[in-house]
């Protein structure tokens, strides 16, 4: 099989896997980092949304193989080692955003994606950035609200 | 997914070589092939990435339009492109959700030719050329129905070169669940040659909208479309809207379109 090399969360990691693997599935089954979760697996939910060299993907629509040397950020390693939250995760949970939770990873996964390119956004810009994750307790209302507060803003 | 081989060549000549297998796939951004994979709709024997080959890359104008490179994701076209062609730098920031935008890209989307994709409708109405490593391929002569294009066997695009109207626009009913086109129309205006290009609603794919086209030649203005509206009989009906709700949609679009093209 061959070999891939992944750096997560700042820790490199070489695995024999099968070509199609997938990066969710990397990440779920080879790392055992179940933080990501697997929603819909059509890439419609964003559940499992991780960055890959800084930037927002769905892990279950991009093959572990295609981010061979690359840098994967996923939902454990948003908070600080000592364990202190990140301001998103915070903000979430300072502002009830969320309710079953299931979503939540991919959510702060993206709105982590949206303050670092856009550090005041909207509320507008919020939900037009929040098309891909979605929360089937329909908890936007304070999802958005805890995207805004991180942002700095008065809520 | 079935079980299949994975290369990821980083030149060309390499890609090509791995595509001279006929079971051998190119795999661009993954967001429609991988979950096409996953239904088992496809099993080809060797998948070839296409993502980290320099020259398949990037955006650069010249006093021809804009050169695409195959392999730019939606999220760098959007942001590369919105001095010199804003029209499609919007067209491509809003297709899908960011996730998506962050690995499709233009060239994927052209050579799947979705009859919803939004991208056809921009390479049509604008009247662009796409380049393989075998030719050049007019708008006009690559979109041959749904999922259909004049690509052959082992053929990729390598390149996309988009003339720039002097107006254009691009306006779209996205179907809520997956954010594809259920109907959008790209009005480009080259000083008084107008060509309509409407994505979602043909039965056959992508196409021309002539008669809208004529109507806007004599008059760059929404009012010269009322009330026109192409056959509803030429029209994909399905369960997300039926064939004249998608007609009428067309005449609605392309009206918000020219408009939109006029406030700029």
């Amino acid at each position: 099989m061959p070999e891939v090399t992944i750096h997560v969360n700042g820790q490199s990691h070489t695995a024999e896997i099968e070509a199609r693997t997938l990066l969710s599935t990397f990440l779920r089954e080879d790392l055992r980092l179940t933080g990501t979760h697997i929603g819909c697996d059509t890439s419609q939910c964003g559940a499992c949304a991780v960055h890959v060299d800084g930037v927002l993907v769905k892990s279950c629509a991009v093959l572990a193989m295609d981010v061979d040397g690359a840098a994967v950020t996923t939902i454990e390693g948003i908070a600080a080692p000592d364990g202190t939250l990140s301001p998103v995760q915070q903000a979430f949970k300072d502002h009830h955003g969320l309710q079953c939770g299931f979503c939540t990873p991919g959510m702060i996964m993206a709105a982590t994606a949206l303050l670092a390119e856009t550090a005041k956004p909207s509320e507008a810009q919020v939900r037009h950035y929040l098309e891909g994750n979605l929360c089937r307790c329909t908890g936007y209302h304070n999802i958005v609200k805890a995207i805004l507060a991180a942002s700095g803003q008065a809520v | 997914m079935y079980a299949f081989d994975f290369v990821k060549p980083t030149d060309l000549k390499s890609a090509l070589a791995a595509l001279e297998d006929p079971e051998a796939l190119p795999l661009s951004g993954g967001q429609t092939l991988i979950p096409t994979l996953k239904q088992r709709l496809a099993s080809p024997s060797c998948l070839v990435s296409l993502t980290a080959i320099p020259e398949l890359q990037g955006v650069c104008q010249s006093a021809e339009g804009l050169s695409i490179g195959a392999a730019t994701t939606h999220a760098e076209l959007s942001r590369a492109a919105a001095a010199a062609y804003p029209a499609l730098a919007r067209l491509a920031g809003q297709i899908g959700d960011p996730a998506v935008r962050n690995r499709g890209t233009i060239g994927g989307s052209l050579a799947n030719n979705d009859p919803s994709a939004c991208y056809p409708s921009a390479a049509l109405a604008s009247g662009a050329v796409m380049v393989t490593p075998r030719r050049e391929i007019a708008a006009e002569d690559y979109f041959q129905g749904m999922f259909t294009t004049a690509l052959e066997e082992g053929e990729i695009l390598t390149m996309l070169r988009f003339p720039i109207p002097t107006r254009a626009a691009y306006i779209k009913f996205a179907q809520p669940a997956s954010r594809f086109a259920l109907v959008g129309v790209f009005v480009a205006d080259f000083e008084g040659d107008v060509r309509v290009a409407v994505t979602g609603a043909g039965a056959e794919g992508v196409f021309r909208w002539a008669e809208a086209e004529a109507a806007l030649a004599e008059g760059f203005d929404p009012q010269a479309l009322t009330p026109l509206a192409p056959p509803e009989q030429e029209m994909i009906a399905d369960l997300h809207a039926s064939a004249d709700y998608r007609a009428h949609l067309v005449g609605v679009m392309t009206r918000r379109a020219v408009l939109a093209a006029i406030t700029g």
